[in-house]
């Protein structure tokens, strides 16, 4: 899970890592109590805020409330912004970059550092980069640190201050079941105090059952992928007009794949997972049906459980849920023959294979 | 022949109490499988389907000399399964259950392979010997005795695939689910090198998917080996940014790519199929 700047740099300063005062601010009143100048920062998940218009520094009560007007009529990234941050202006003389991310092929964390930070970093050669991969039961041993001394050759008192919060940010990353913890930039500030410009945090969504205080409201799922992950589906939507469902992510994946093989896009990724559990099914398809697809494509692998198990939970699903939208099924496995009876009988279209369920339900989507 | 697993091995079940373990334990049964019994904390001395059930792993291992074991606890009690396996003399873990927590498999992994003994998942369906036993949790009916390897980070695709080859008379040695998750126990390169050195095994299939970079790894280890690979890539659909399924099938900052994968394959004289159902084919040819 992603967390917006503002909570983000909450949890830097708790463990203990300068960051700038800031508060987010939803009224008018609350602009006239700041010290100004101030940055209004819009509170996205999205990159290249900057760009879009989304941080402007002001100097007084007046501007401040134009400003906000204007950063919360604002779409950054496909996210409407919802919450502005208002934080002191930082007097920054030179900009350096920090994050801890997980390296899968190593099976350990990364740690990066440079001597240069903020939109600089994308076109930084890789060289001057300062990697590392961290022990993870040991943790950041003080040769790290020695290593990453002598390759960003800071001054001292910078070297000192990054160093520390390099220590503490680790712990965080530990801590809080991180995926990644990102400071870019990691300002210098003219009275050389070294500080969090930015936070970039995402807690893994395995670690959440421990890290009660994050489990809120995910800021990156449409309300529709909400209410399926309040469910406990595993549903995604895409951009197309295909509602494609099967049992197993990757399958879900590869039927999309197959789909747009054939000529049609997928509008939904919903993966049944293992339940042979007709409430579940029942669930499932009344979600389907509010994404809105012109077609329905269903692909089920039935492994251990038997197909006409899973045609029956469907009929069942689809009788309590009438819906006009044509339903193409594939179903393979144990007793499939009866299994596509069932679904011919309650009005679905079974199709043999997989290819073959993707070219009719392209064909019955009609033209766009 | 085969690899990790064969009809000798003797296999535990961690959490044999659960409804999942009870299940899957009795399927690996009729499989062919050696289960010698199961493990559930506070639950020692008592029996389930026949199976006796120790309320530790050093106590199942002294009293079976069991030296794998099928991990199907909950979530948060995996790291404490696993390094209580690893403790007591297991060699071979398959952890089945999803959504670990990274951090603690950052740390499983590393231990574990510091103690020189093997993972495969979590978040996997678990491994198959064709014809002589299994761990986990993949359908006892799709398998044909033979000689091509399985590879995969899903499972009902790869059930899906080893039925197509199944379907076709391609019989398989040892199908490896490695599991949908960024830190997993065996990679597929490491997958890739115990099927190389497998006397049993011609051909290795792979599937793979989107995230990562475990699958362009997968294509340079190719390249040096006397085995042909086949493989199939799933995601090319997939948008960026998304999880899709599977904690480790993301496209992040344009790393990770269905196209970058394939192409890997290709410039490593892999052969990919586009479709699950051609793999067998591009297997024969």
């Amino acid at each position: 899970m992603k967390l917006l700047e503002h909570k983000g740099k909450e949890i830097l300063a708790a463990y203990g890592i300068p960051v700038p005062r800031g508060v987010l601010v939803a009224s008018h009143e609350q602009l006239r109590s700041l010290t100004y100048p101030v940055a209004l920062k819009a509170q996205v998940l999205a990159g290249g805020r900057g760009k879009a218009g989304g941080i402007r520094v002001v100097n007084n009560p007046a501007e401040a409330e134009a400003a906000l007007d204007a950063i919360l009529q604002l779409t950054i990234g496909g996210y409407a912004v919802k919450q502005v941050y208002a934080e002191e202006r930082l007097d920054i003389a030179r900009e350096l970059y920090l994050s801890y991310t997980i390296d899968r092929s190593a099976r350990a964390p990364l740690l990066m550092a440079s001597r240069a930070g903020g939109v600089e970093v994308e076109s930084l050669p890789e060289s001057e980069m300062f990697t590392a991969h961290v022990p993870p039961t040991l943790g950041v041993l003080p040769y790290l640190f020695r290593a990453m001394r002598a390759k960003l050759g800071l001054a001292k008192e910078v070297s000192a201050q990054l160093e520390d919060i390099a220590a503490k940010a680790y712990e965080l990353f530990r801590k809080e079941d991180a995926e990644l913890v990102e400071i870019n930039p990691l300002a210098v500030l003219g009275d050389g105090r070294v500080v969090a410009g930015d936070a970039k945090v995402t807690i893994d969504d395995s670690g959440l059952f421990r890290q009660p205080e994050h489990a809120g409201v995910d800021q990156d799922r449409t309300p529709l992928e909400q209410e399926a992950h309040d469910k406990g589906i595993t549903f995604l939507q895409l951009e197309g007009d295909v509602g494609v469902i099967a049992n197993g992510a990757g399958l879900t994946m590869a039927t999309l794949d197959v789909l747009g093989l054939k000529g049609g896009r997928g509008g939904t990724f919903l993966d049944l997972g293992g339940t042979d559990d007709p409430e579940k099914v029942r669930q499932a398809f009344h979600i389907l049906v509010k994404a809105k697809p012109r077609v329905i494509l269903m692909n089920i692998f039935g492994g251990i459980t038997k197909c006409d198990t899973v045609a029956h939970g469907v009929r069942q699903a689809m009788e309590e849920q009438p819906t006009a939208v044509p339903v193409v099924a594939r179903i393979k496995g144990v007793n499939e023959g009866e299994a596509k009876r069932i679904l011919r009988d309650a009005g679905m279209h079974p199709a043999d294979s997989l290819e073959e369920a993707a070219e009719l339900a392209v064909k019955l989507r009609g033209s766009p | 022949m085969s690899v990790l697993l064969n009809r000798q091995t003797k296999v535990l079940v961690q959490g044999i109490t659960g409804h999942q373990g009870q299940f899957h334990a009795g399927q690996m049964r009729a499989f062919g499988t050696e289960v010698v019994g199961g493990v559930t904390p506070g639950k020692g001395g008592t029996e389930v389907d026949g199976f006796p059930v120790f309320g530790s792993v050093r106590e199942a291992v002294d009293r079976t000399a069991a030296t794998a074991s099928t991990i199907f606890v909950p979530a948060p009690y995996v790291k404490d399964a696993a390094v209580e396996a690893i403790e007591a003399g297991i060699r071979l873990l398959a952890i089945v259950t999803e959504r670990v927590p990274v951090h603690d498999c950052l740390d499983l992994m590393g231990y574990t392979r510091a103690k020189g003994c093997t993972i495969i998942g979590p978040n996997c369906p678990g491994l198959a010997t064709a014809g002589e036993a299994k761990m986990g949790i993949m359908p006892n009916q799709l398998f044909k005795p033979g000689r091509v390897g399985v590879i995969s980070r899903s499972g009902t695709l790869t059930y899906e695939i080893v039925n197509e080859l199944t379907m076709a008379g391609v019989g398989q040695s040892t199908c490896i689910g490695i599991g949908g998750d960024p830190i997993i126990g065996t990679n597929m390169v490491e997958a890739l090198d115990l099927f190389d050195k497998d006397p049993g095994t011609d051909a290795v299939v792979l599937v793979g998917e989107i995230g990562g970079t475990a699958e362009e790894e997968a294509a340079e280890k190719a390249r040096t080996m006397r085995k042909p690979v086949v493989a199939y890539v799933a995601g090319r659909t997939a948008p960026p940014g998304k999880k899709m399924g599977h904690a480790g099938a993301i496209v992040l900052r344009g790393r990770g790519t269905a196209e970058s994968k394939m192409r890997a394959f290709e410039a490593a004289g892999v052969k990919v199929a586009a479709y699950p159902r051609e793999v067998p084919g591009l297997l024969s040819r």
